[in-house]
């Protein structure tokens, strides 16, 4: 399916160079091919302050100096922990160019898990943003004896801590310099040494179960697959990415570091996590990746400022975008429009678009990526009818993110697209998605075991994903492979999938799918009490707060027809047409962290769920019109209470699958 | 992280009494405050704390008494002599330009510190110019420090309380003043925003060396925060010590717990 990639496009950019296969060769390259381009940004005391390539090889050279002097030696590993600063980014490579193994860790973590990768990594040199990290390594120091120097960027609140451990990154580099002086060649010797077969980084997993795992990746792994990225998106010097999520996560490290090396554009590291936003639209990025809750928020902002707008505003914004909705992906896709349309789509873009995409940052876009989660079908489209070519891939970090990315001008919102350029993907029997391709990783360290049940000798990794190829060749990933069970009847049953497609409404905040090894599926429902509360006001029910709001008869009416609506579309789909929700309810009560019901980042711990509300699911299985049902809370103080309540069961009606029985080829 | 070592006396009152009509405000106050310290001035409500931290700020002027800023006796200070000496404040009700932006507030506690006419900064041209970058550059500098980057070109009404409270001590900062009196900084605010400002006192405190003079009621934080307090009840003062001295005192715990009168 992959489309022939344009070479053209590409010259000048020095990716394609197979020597260069180390990341401080390529940071040499570009000090001495594009020495005056800017290579990273920073926003500082208010304004942007940037960096050249030659500049950037002089801080590397001073750093990495530096960290020779304090031992740091080829094989060593050196954890970097805290927002994305340029001077911790050039801490990864100053190791690179010793030989020594950069391990990011994730800033907000808390100082048990930092001690955990510290110990598990055997980390020699710890290089930290700030107090509040220091404070944490220092916490932390007596567990992982192995520590040998904490450095620090900003000095900020650090006077009074006296250890001779503790150094800070200027002193580390003005050390450094010193020795450059004596020492003119040593950098350059050692950062030739490398080569592309050597371990390049180490990322801890975030692990949902179990300890964090240390990816191992080589640069083979991270160049090639960076590389094929570029070539694929035909990315050039050009582009400018914005640094904003965390340097611990592969795809940080992808897009805001393996990528600009090889292709030598411009990183910009914004002010603050809170400027965000702000420095956003300052850079104007043209190649940018968030995950779907960004641009959903997004979405939802100028939504509600727009309802503020004077009414002429508004009629020309909805207008314009209705006219969007109708033509805008087309055109994107590259498809013909009659000439009216594109005529009033120019005027829109004139009108409308351009300056809102301007609002969003999003004014320069030529990429945009979104993973990690299902997309609303609404959103993307919105973004996309806008004319900003955002698109879904499928990643993970064992493969140095890119499994499966979509191509331009085949973008579904219900598929991740056809596989990376050198990846090959298969399902295997059980229906979990395999991959094997150029950015495999090496090993998990010290943990043979996992990386045995992870990866076969020859190559192919399991996901831990469920999922098919769509007949268009696009990969479509369904649910985690062990949730996705069988209806009674032996036909699929993902639960996940269908929460999604429940979530998509936004009357929906919440949603758990029962129907392993039942008759029929059934869902859970959590309304999200602003969005439904509106709906109310505007047709004047009143009502006393969630639990009120949860049981009137109006809103039970309401999210019955989004069931029914995703049971219509549940229909079409040949594998799954016959879980449609035949029963549903509103729960009594939001689902909260603090009982125990989600994670801390809000995921559905769905067997905790299915065992505490045990009751309902039977009565969701039986005739009964209601069900009483008792549960223990916990209130934000602490307290912890009872809360009562009759909870209403719903009947949804169900359409006709497609595909009828047998099960034998649905499984 | 070593014994904190504090400066000579930098402002001295002495047997300082104010009244209004036949109400007696204060009865007889006497404590300095030494360069470089956090000094804390607590007491129940009605206890006279924001009139003495008036007086020092010249703006009640007391019937008796005198006070001492670095070495010179003053009967009357007025209130923009104090300004101009380094004494600057924050309100216990937030004094802001809610219509004016977070940089326009905190640029306006640069006032004293411009040098330029009238006309220069009307056209800016001149030293107008030269100097609005560098005050610019010092405001930034706090807006750093106080991590308030992301509002900074927000209008302060529109900004939650506890924001507005940081854009108040971050204007109070950018007069660089020697002695900064804070009324009650962190009235009103939940744990995690009175740890943040506890945090700023500490820093500043830290980093600029600046001394510090404080007015609370919750006894807790201030506890931790100082290194001598004060106590006042009804205008009277009750103690004048270090904290874990002043907690133990019996006539500070009776005046807290309510023993009547």
């Amino acid at each position: 399916m992959t489309k022939p990639i344009d070479k053209t496009a590409y010259q000048g950019v020095i990716a394609p160079d197979k020597s260069l296969d180390t990341f401080p060769k390529l940071l040499l390259e570009h000090a001495n091919r594009r020495p005056d381009k800017v290579a990273m940004r920073e926003k500082d005391l208010g304004i942007w302050q940037s960096w050249s390539w030659r500049q950037v090889r002089e801080e590397v050279t001073a750093l990495a100096d530096g960290l020779a002097q304090l031992g740091l030696q080829r094989g060593d590993k050196l954890a970097i922990i805290g927002d994305n600063r340029p001077r911790l980014y050039w801490s990864m490579v100053a190791a690179q160019c010793l030989g020594a193994i950069p391990v990011p860790l994730y800033q907000d973590a808390v100082a048990d898990e930092i001690a955990f990768v510290l110990d598990n990594a055997d980390v020699k040199i710890a290089i930290v943003e700030d107090q509040e990290q220091v404070d944490k390594i220092l916490e932390t120091k007596e567990q992982c004896p192995q520590i040998e120097y904490v450095l620090y960027d900003d000095p900020r609140g650090m006077q009074h801590y006296q250890f001779p451990f503790l150094k800070s990154l200027d002193d580390v580099q003005s050390s450094g310099q010193q020795y450059n002086q004596t020492h003119p060649d040593f950098f350059q010797t050692e950062a030739l040494k490398a080569t592309g077969a050597d371990t390049a980084i180490m990322l801890y997993t975030s692990g949902t179960t179990g300890k964090p795992k240390g990816v191992v990746l080589s640069h083979d792994n991270v160049i090639i697959t960076a590389r094929n990225g570029i070539i694929r998106e035909q990315l050039t010097q050009d582009e400018e990415v914005l640094a904003y999520l965390p340097m611990a996560w592969v795809g940080d490290n992808l897009f805001s570091y393996a990528q600009s090396y090889v292709a030598g554009f411009t990183v910009n590291c914004p002010e603050s996590g809170a400027t965000v936003l702000n420095d956003l639209r300052e850079i104007g990025p043209t190649y940018y990746f968030a995950p779907p809750r960004v641009y959903e928020n997004m979405l939802t902002q100028v939504m509600i400022r727009m309802e503020d707008a004077s009414k002429i505003k508004r009629k020309l914004f909805h207008y314009f975008l209705d006219h969007a909705k109708k033509v805008g992906t087309a055109i994107l896709n590259g498809e013909t429009v009659t000439s009216k349309e594109a005529w009033l789509y120019k005027l829109g873009s004139f009108l409308v678009y351009n300056p809102l995409k301007d609002v969003l940052g999003l004014g320069r876009i030529k990429l945009a990526y979104t993973a990690g989660e299902a997309i609303g079908p609404e959103i993307f489209d919105f973004y996309r009818s806008l004319g900003i070519n955002i698109k879904q891939l499928y990643g993970q970090t064992e493969a140095v993110v890119f499994i499966c990315v979509q191509p331009n001008g085949e973008v579904f919102a219900d598929t991740v697209g056809t596989p990376a350029i050198g990846v090959e993907v298969k399902i295997d029997d059980n229906g979990e998605v395999l991959y094997r391709g150029p950015g495999v990783f090496q090993e998990y360290y010290k943990n043979p075991e996992s990386t045995a049940k992870t990866k076969t000798p020859d190559g192919w990794v399991y996901t831990g994903d469920a999922g098919f190829f769509a007949e268009n060749g696009h990969l479509k990933i369904i649910d985690r492979a062990k949730d996705v069970g069988k209806l009674s009847d032996g036909t699929m049953f993902a639960p996940k999938y269908l929460e999604n497609k429940l979530k998509f409404f936004s009357y929906i905040k919440e949603a758990v799918a029962f129907g392993d090894k039942r008759d029929y599926s059934t869902a859970f429902i959590n309304i999200d009490l602003e969005a439904v509360g509106n709906w109310a006001e505007k047709r004047g029910l009143a009502y006393a707060g969630y639990q009120d709001l949860a049981a009137q008869p109006e809103v039970y009416a309401l999210i019955k027809e989004c069931v029914e609506k995703v049971n219509e579309d549940l229909a079409k789909d040949p594998r799954l047409g016959h879980s449609q929700i035949k029963r549903f309810l509103i729960l009594h009560k939001e689902l909260d962290a603090d009982d125990g019901e989600l994670t801390r980042t809000r995921k559905v711990r769905r067997n905790f769920v299915a065992e505490r509300y045990a009751t309902l699911i039977d009565a969701l299985y039986s005739e009964a019109k209601q069900c009483h049902i008792k549960t223990e809370v916990k209130f934000e103080d602490g307290r912890s209470g009872s809360l009562e309540a009759d909870v209403i069961l719903s009947d949804a009606n169900t359409f006709p699958a497609v595909n009828p029985l047998p099960p034998s080829q649905t499984a | 992280m070593g014994e904190r070592v504090l400066g000579d006396v930098i402002l001295d009152m002495k047997n300082i009494s104010l009244s209004f009509g036949v109400m007696k405000v204060l009865n007889n106050i006497s404590f300095n405050v030494r360069k470089g310290e956090i000094r804390s001035i607590i007491g129940p409500n009605g206890a006279g704390k924001s009139s003495m931290l008036n007086v020092i700020n010249g703006v009640y002027h007391p019937q008796e008494g005198s006070i001492t800023f670095k070495g010179q006796v003053r009967n009357k200070m007025k209130m923009h002599e104090a300004a101009a000496q380094g004494i600057a404040r924050t309100f216990q009700n937030i004094a802001l330009f809610k219509g004016m932006s977070t940089l326009d507030n905190i640029m306006t506690g640069r006032n004293l510190k411009m040098k330029a006419s009238l006309l220069e900064q009307a056209f800016y041209w001149g030293r107008a110019q030269k100097e609005e970058i560098a005050h610019r550059h010092k405001v930034e500098e706090i807006i750093d420090f106080l991590e308030i980057q992301a509002i900074r070109k927000v209008p302060v009404g529109r900004l939650p309380y506890g924001f507005q409270k940081r854009v108040e001590l971050g204007r109070a900062l950018a007069a660089e003043p020697e002695v900064l009196l804070l009324d009650e900084p962190m009235a009103g605010m939940n744990l995690e925003e009175k740890e943040d400002m506890s945090r700023f006192i500490l820093d500043i405190n830290d980093t600029f060396g600046t001394t510090i003079v404080l007015i609370e009621h919750d006894m807790g934080v201030v506890m931790d925060l100082s290194d001598r307090v004060v106590v006042l009840d009804y205008g009277r003062q009750l103690a004048d010590d270090v904290p874990d001295v002043v907690r133990n005192t019996q006539s500070v715990i009776d005046a807290y717990l309510g023993v009547s009168h």
